[in-house]
């Protein structure tokens, strides 16, 4: 385990930056009087992003309380693990997050970690560290361009898209897999970069903040874009400390939280970078913190990248690993900041080679908690919008 | 399709019918096989193969496979994803929903046979084949996109060889189960017993 060294602390949170673009449209406010109805959405519906049925009480257009019902992609990964090897549990924690697997692996391997008292070299950390920031720009892919889906900009989810199939490419070059990638592993990491792999990683940060930029000026700044998204889901810092917000969610309000700075881990410290942190709290603030998080994640590979030249290539396993891990019995409990927010994994072990209990504290699960208290008094259509913005993914939330 | 069905047993009977009898499966199975819309019953992983399918870099509307989200648009229903009890009701009431002719596809190991959920757990439906008529499976955890590329293709020489008269029952090599499963007919018209949905 490497110790946080010379943790920035005195880092301000910048503010998301101007866009010079047309005067808001204010949308007027309607007002209906009525028996309410109770409108099912899902568990197919392609606007729920998974397989999540909500039960929405409207009173005319207007939602009054939007229950979200959870358990369609109840798996029971939680169980399986009691029943395989600290190994063989690493491909499990790919199916819970999958639009970020590596996350999920990461959390899982650092509670093992601790639990185990393994000490992972330097070069792994490296490694991991760059995985991971390539897949929280993976991950803000699929959540800013369903955003633009969602209000009718779906031009803008092809190109999101398609910065997402690079990322793709990279890992499938890495370990071969698209999707899930078992990578990251209790002591290190799978296999050490392949040839070339470095040079056609800065080829894509290269590119990449470009890209955002783009999409800024054409999504967020766009007219329609901002109407449907400007002061619709408003959460405020309160509320998203005290319903145990993270991550892009809580940092659209103004909550200043980022583990990554914060309880820095791995070798976070080293590097420069900020966290981008919103004001207002609505769809637009949540969905542009991801944006501009992205653009961040390139800084940090770059640093990663430029730091990885110092270890010698194939020290990616920590030293002394038996076949088969048996921890000491007693507990751990490790955390991360994945692309959703705190993502953290708790462990208790028996001494046996298999855990006794795996649980998973997720971001998605909390963060789509405050879907009835942030959906409440705007439309129907706006619900869409905002479910949407909480980027909840249902492996994650039903486990 | 009762309709259908009549004219073309009344057909088959006639002298000359059967030429023409083939003459309109040419043309259906034309018009079939080039327009598979998709009901993407996407639920877990594999659904983001599905929606990697269908953008920029594979481009599934080349092959006329449109993803369509009402059931009653669609003629395939891929099924990405780990199917559990508690879902299992809400697909077989879309998939009741659905038009005929209509086919299905298993796409990775969840909807084959449970795949790496199989064992150990207690919520998960072993293959969508249980409750489903399945025509390609797809293996792969989750399998790319040229994987479903390749079940769209076979799908369509599947549909390429069927008929309007259901006695008319031409085999397929290599996929399964044959035209004129009895499966086919009795899981369309079953009621969706104990829904919630």
């Amino acid at each position: 385990m490497i110790e946080p060294q010379d943790t920035p602390t005195d880092q301000a949170a910048p503010a998301l930056p101007d866009l010079d673009c047309a005067p808001d449209v204010v949308m007027p406010e309607v007002i209906y009087e009525g028996d309410n109805t109770i409108v099912n959405i899902g568990p197919s519906h392609p606007s729920t992003h998974g397989v999540c049925r909500v039960i929405v009480e409207l009173d005319g257009e207007i939602v009054r309380h939007a229950e979200p019902v959870i358990g369609h992609l109840h798996r029971g990964i939680e169980k399986m693990a009691e029943n395989r090897t600290y190994l063989q549990v690493v491909p499990l924690t790919d199916r819970l997050d999958y639009v970020g697997s590596m996350y999920a692996n990461w959390a899982y391997c650092r509670a093992v970690e601790r639990l185990a008292g393994i000490r992972v070299p330097e070069r792994a950390e490296y490694i991991r560290v760059i995985v991971c920031e390539l897949q929280r720009i993976a991950s803000h892919m699929m959540a800013i361009g369903p955003a633009g889906a969602d209000t009718g900009a779906t031009s803008a989810f092809m190109y999101t898209f398609w910065q997402r199939e690079l990322v793709v490419d990279l890992f499938e070059s890495l370990c071969g897999a698209r999707l899930t990638y078992n990578y990251v592993r209790p002591g290190g990491v799978s296999f050490d970069l392949p040839d070339g792999w470095i040079e056609k990683c800065r080829e894509f940060v290269a590119q990449h903040p470009a890209a955002m930029l783009e999409i800024d000026r054409f999504l967020f700044g766009n007219v329609i874009f901002r109407a449907r998204t400007k002061g619709i889901g408003v959460l405020d810092a309160d509320d998203a400390v005290s319903w145990g917000a993270s991550g892009p969610v809580a940092r659209g309000s103004g909550v200043d939280w980022d583990l990554r700075r914060d309880d820095p881990y791995s070798v976070y410290p080293r590097f420069d970078f900020s966290i981008p942190v919103g004001d207002n709290g609505d769809v637009y603030d949540r969905t542009r913190v991801r944006l501009w998080e992205a653009i961040e994640s390139c800084r940090i590979i770059g640093q990663a990248l430029d730091g990885l030249a110092e270890f010698e290539p194939g020290t990616i396993k920590a030293d002394g690993m038996p076949r088969l891990l048996a921890p000491r019995p007693g507990d751990a409990y490790d955390h991360i900041e994945s692309a959703r927010g705190s993502l953290g994994v708790y462990l208790v072990s028996d001494g046996s080679v298999r855990p006794y209990r795996m649980k998973v504290r997720s971001p998605a699960f909390c963060n789509l908690a405050l879907l009835p208290l942030v959906s409440e008094g705007y439309t129907l259509s706006d619900l869409v919008v905002i479910l949407g913005s909480l980027d909840p993914v249902f492996g994650e939330v039903d486990r | 399709m009762a309709g259908v069905d009549d004219l073309a047993k009344a057909l088959e009977s006639t002298p000359g019918g059967g030429i023409i009898l083939t003459s309109i499966d040419a043309i259906a199975d034309w018009a079939r096989g080039y327009s598979l819309w998709m009901m993407p019953m996407g639920t877990a992983c594999c659904a983001m193969e599905l929606i990697a399918a269908s953008f920029s870099k594979f481009d599934f509307d080349r092959h006329g496979s449109i993803p369509r989200p009402d059931p009653r648009h669609t003629d395939v229903m891929v099924v990405a994803g780990t199917i559990t009890h508690k879902m299992a009701p809400a697909v077989k009431r879309l998939w009741a929903q659905m038009p005929d002719p209509k086919w299905c596809i298993a796409m990775g190991n969840c909807a084959v046979s449970g795949g790496i959920f199989y064992y150990d757990t207690y919520s998960v439906v072993r293959g969508v084949d249980e409750f489903l008529p399945v025509d390609i499976y797809i293996a792969g955890c989750p399998p790319r996109p040229e994987s479903l590329q390749d079940a769209i293709l076979r799908l369509r020489e599947k549909v390429r060889a069927e008929s309007i008269s259901p006695s008319r029952v031409r085999a397929v090599e290599g996929v399964l189960p044959l035209p004129g499963d009895p499966l086919r007919g009795e899981t369309a018209d079953a009621a969706p017993e104990g829904s919630d949905v």
